[in-house]
């Protein structure tokens, strides 16, 4: 009664050893030459790797400043789409083909890149979903409904994301669990002591962003891991806006689940990464039935495959898996240290430069953060100063951030909401500051 | 009240009026700043009326709208809306201008769409805008609509 029986993958990655013929394929495969080496940190010669950033919007030239919304895309991610395309095209792990295990190989291989840029310690912990709302969803879905039950409690923070508080508040309400939110100060900093409080011998699960897409605010991660730790609770760490900013270490923050999403690492969008501690993994049950996630079908029982196809039913996103590796690999060349450094001056000079606008008051000004600015103008809408900035050429983001609960605790129903990436300049930080201004006075 | 004016001029009058204005602006900056000037002239809503229940709700900024027949007539359809954001507010005062004031069969038969497309504005009534404009359009029509056939046996 076997309906499909079919071998993992015909170059059978993890069962058959070839694993390491994947990592040096992934080390020899031919990548496009770097046109730089950032010595420490060249923004012009960066600046060229982003065809996008040389056109213009509303006749101007292009000032993209809505990063933590999506990132843009270097010409090595663009060339390693068509790349595969053209020519490494085929559906994977099932081909007895040429093509089918080109294709297998090249996906492995950037499941690995991914596990060393995270620094896990096992490429099955790296699980490939769409974003970090299907990551979130997942852990939900699959851990959460295993394990949490009724009166059982769910810690997040203030400053979630709605993809970090809605699925967990729809499991609350199937199972009678219980959502507990750590509040936040005046700055947008979370309350370490409000939170010991929280946790309990209820407590089933943590769930907290890294850094904050709202307000930019870089949590004590470690800190709130090390405590819910202390009580054997597992803590998942949304990493979406972390990702583009510093080195991730899995291990070395020692969370049991790490959630982000590619296009905001300057890969494709549509393709996400999924972190999980193995034995974790390997408790739970599977997210998604369809292919690729079973060993064998039967009408009476199904197996499931071993991780990390366990969790990817279907045919993956294969070009998005392999335009993620790329970015990946352009992320590491670029060093994050170094680049970090560079975002923290380019926000320095931001919130220096903001603060001579008069009325101007900046929403998130926690001691840690990354380079994200939100604010709002007396006086005038958000979306007032992000439509006038636009007519500029300037992108901004005006809006709740999929935040609303943070915007009613600092009782607004809206911020503007400058984002910069490693790209950016202070030049283009001036026609921002130029651009605020402009506005301010069309508006008052 | 504010029916006054728009009492004045019929809603083809209205209309014209302002794409002859429009044409005048150059860039989208000057028709930022139009609307900014047309949304100050707005008289502004009641504060009681901005309650949840008259919120048309959109994700940039927020829209009340209040629209009811006019009393003593059968199917004229009055409205009071507002906005708190500047732009969006001078959007509102064009839809009062050509809405407001106008029998059902009127509001109905009235190509919104290609008004704003002539005036250059036709982007904020697309669905991704998520302004409440749209969606302040259809609850204007769908008033309209339960008068029409009143006025159509009128």
């Amino acid at each position: 009664m076997v309906a499909t029986q079919e071998a993992v993958s015909s170059v059978g990655v993890w069962e058959d050893g070839s694993l390491k013929d994947a990592i040096t394929d992934a080390n020899t495969s031919p990548t496009p030459p770097f046109s730089h080496t950032p010595t420490p940190f060249d923004v012009e010669a960066i600046r060229a790797d982003f065809p996008i950033l040389r056109q213009l919007a509303r006749d101007k030239p292009l000032v993209y400043l809505d990063n933590a919304a999506t990132s843009q895309k270097p010409q090595v991610v663009l060339d390693r789409l068509q790349q595969y395309y053209t020519a490494e095209n085929a559906n994977i792990h099932r081909g007895v083909h040429y093509l089918s295990e080109l294709a297998t190989r090249e996906y492995e291989a950037a499941r690995i890149k991914i596990q060393h840029f995270i620094n896990a310690r096992d490429a099955r912990e790296i699980i490939f979903v769409r974003g970090t709302t299907e990551a979130i969803n997942l852990v939900v879905g699959s851990y959460g409904r295993k394990n949490i039950g009724p009166g059982d409690e769910i810690i997040i923070s203030a400053m979630e994301h709605h993809s970090d508080i809605v699925p967990w508040q729809l499991l609350c309400e199937e199972k009678g669990a219980i959502l507990r939110v750590i509040p936040i100060n005046d700055a947008g900093e979370l309350l370490l002591d409000e939170y010991e409080k929280l946790l309990n011998e209820r407590t089933k699960f943590v769930a907290v962003v890294h850094i904050s897409n709202a307000l930019g605010t870089i949590n004590p991660v470690r800190r709130i891991i090390e405590l819910a730790h202390g009580r054997g609770v597992p803590v998942l760490l949304d990493g979406a806006q972390a990702t583009p900013h510093m080195k991730i270490d899995v291990q070395e923050l020692d969370c049991d689940f790490y959630a982000f999403s590619g296009h905001k690492l300057f890969g494709p969008t549509g393709i996400g990464v999924l972190y999980g501690k193995q034995e974790l993994l390997e408790a739970m049950p599977p997210y998604q039935g369809g292919g690729d996630m079973i060993s064998s079908v039967t009408f009476e029982k199904t197996t499931y495959n071993a991780l990390p196809y366990k969790f990817e039913a279907g045919t993956p996103h294969v070009a998005g898996v392999i335009g993620l590796g790329a970015a990946v690999d352009y992320v590491e060349k670029i060093n994050l240290d170094v680049a970090g450094a560079y975002e923290a001056e380019l926000l320095n000079y931001a919130t220096e430069a903001v603060a001579a606008i008069p009325g101007l008051r900046l929403v998130g000004t926690a001691r840690e953060k990354a380079s994200i600015l939100s604010f709002v103008i007396e006086g005038a809408h958000p979306s007032d100063v992000g439509m006038l900035l636009d007519t500029q050429g300037i992108a901004i983001r005006a809006g709740h951030h999929c935040a609303q609960p943070l915007m009613d605790r600092f009782c607004i129903p809206a911020t503007a909401r400058a984002s910069f990436a490693f790209y950016n300049t202070r030049a283009e930080v001036d026609a921002f500051i130029a651009g605020l201004h402009r506005a301010r006075k069309m508006l008052g | 009240m504010t029916v006054a004016d728009t009492e004045q001029k019929t809603q083809e009058e209205q209309a014209e009026d302002l794409i002859q204005s429009f044409e005048w602006l150059d860039s989208l900056e000057e028709q930022y700043q139009y609307l900014i000037d047309l949304g100050r002239k707005l008289p502004p809503m009641n504060e009681a009326d901005k309650v949840e229940a008259n919120r048309v709700h959109g994700c940039q900024s927020q829209v009340w709208l209040v629209a009811h027949p006019r009393p003593g007539t059968l199917d004229v359809i009055d409205f009071e809306a507002d906005s708190d954001a500047h732009i969006v507010r001078g959007l509102v005062a064009i839809l009062k201008k050509i809405y407001s004031g106008q029998p059902a069969a009127k509001i109905l038969s009235f190509d919104i769409e290609g008004f704003l497309k002539q005036l250059g504005l036709d982007q904020h009534l697309s669905l991704g805008r998520r302004n409440g404009l749209g969606e302040m359009v259809k609850r204007i029509k769908t008033l309209a609509a339960t008068l029409a056939p009143q006025n159509a046996a009128h």
